[in-house]
């Protein structure tokens, strides 16, 4: 026991410290009982969805636009899966009339793990609109949301999953860049 | 050939074969409904463009049992990805029937671009879906939609119609009961 303890001790020191983070988050996914997963890429969720594309206990789908995620999660929903859509804030824009009119209306359980594209730290001012209007947008629709930009929250991910499935509602979750540049 | 006589035919096949169908909103799922109302109907109301998107994640999730996307034209041309989506995916079990009147039927037939240059047969044989073909009439359905339903290829069939409309009444189910006993069908012919 203690050696393997050790042993994942060492492991864990040896992996790069997004990677834990990137792993843990995935893990909290899981745990939550999140089985089905569309994505559409971005570089800050680049790590989460290649754990994903390698995880069994996750059928993952990319797709070609949000609103199609929208569409495939509720189907996925029909045949008795749990889905999550990973995206970034920017196509959360994308998605609104699929997630109000199908969704919400057949009451439908969603989970939307965004990336929080936009903050001061942004290289590209295309990101900053949808940056200013997330929030708003988020409580203008009632979709109840949290934010994770430290690690020690990464578990509200697994609550928001929860939350998402056993009441049938949609759920979103906004991944900030200051959880990848945490310091030790 | 009009869009009832195309639903006629799907839903004989569909309930032969025990497939289960992705209606698409409007009048597609009001003729439909009209016609033979079944659990093994998911009748959209809302979300224009993602018949195929339903069809697909539900297809990919229940590999044993066969699944029908009842698209429009009008509703495909809004989501063309998906086609790419379903070429690269290609769960086995799903059928794509695109009911092309050329037209957006349910608001007043202004005439969608199939009406000009476009063809959707060329274009789901372009996103990577060989099994693509195009029917003008119900015997010619008959056959190729029964393949496509039995056979262990996503397939595209494009059915050419008429600018045709039944005078079907509203859908006046609830849409959690449509979804719950859907979700019921859907299970129940996993066990059986």
């Amino acid at each position: 026991m203690v050696r393997h303890l050790f042993c994942v001790k060492y492991l864990v020191m040896l992996e790069k410290r997004e990677d834990v983070i990137d792993r843990s988050i995935v893990g909290a996914l899981i745990e939550g009982g999140i089985d089905f997963v569309c994505s559409l890429p971005c570089n800050m969720l680049a790590g989460i969805i290649e754990i994903i594309e390698q995880e069994r206990r996750i059928t993952h789908i990319p797709v070609t636009r949000e609103e199609e995620g929208v569409g495939i999660a509720a189907g996925a929903h029909l045949g008795g899966k749990k889905p999550a859509l990973i995206i970034q804030n920017s196509g959360f824009g994308n998605s609104i009339n699929a997630l109000l009119s199908l969704t919400r209306l057949y009451r439908m359980p969603l989970l939307i793990l965004m990336s929080h594209r936009g903050d001061r730290n942004e290289q590209i001012a295309a990101q900053n609109p949808m940056d200013e209007a997330i929030i708003p947008l988020l409580e203008a629709l009632k979709i109840r949301y949290c934010c994770i930009s430290r690690r020690a929250e990464i578990g509200s991910i697994r609550e928001a999953a929860v939350d998402a499935m056993t009441q049938s509602e949609i759920r979103a979750v906004l991944l900030e860049r200051e959880l990848w540049d945490e310091e030790d | 050939m009009k869009r009832i006589d195309v639903l006629r035919v799907l839903l004989d096949l569909a309930v032969k074969m025990e497939g289960v169908i992705i209606s698409n909103l409007g009048f597609s799922s009001r003729e439909l409904y009209h016609i033979g109302d079944r659990a093994e109907n998911f009748y959209m109301l809302g979300s224009m463009g993602l018949t195929s998107s339903i069809a697909l994640g539900l297809a990919v999730s229940v590999p044993g049992r066969r699944v029908i996307a009842l698209e429009g034209d009008g509703s495909i041309l809004m989501n063309l990805g998906s086609l790419a989506t379903a070429a690269n995916i290609a769960p086995p079990n799903l059928t794509i029937l695109i009911v092309d009147n050329e037209a957006h039927s349910s608001t007043g037939f202004q005439p969608t671009f199939t009406a000009g240059v476009t063809d959707l047969e060329a274009i789901a044989r372009g996103a990577g879906i060989p099994d693509a073909v195009t029917v003008f009439d119900e015997k010619e359905l008959r056959s190729r939609l029964e393949d496509a339903i039995k056979s262990e290829r996503v397939s595209v069939i494009v059915a050419k119609t008429e600018k045709s409309w039944e005078n079907a009444p509203v859908i006046d189910l609830d849409p959690v009961t449509i979804k719950n006993r859907f979700m019921q069908a859907v299970r129940s012919g996993l066990e059986g």
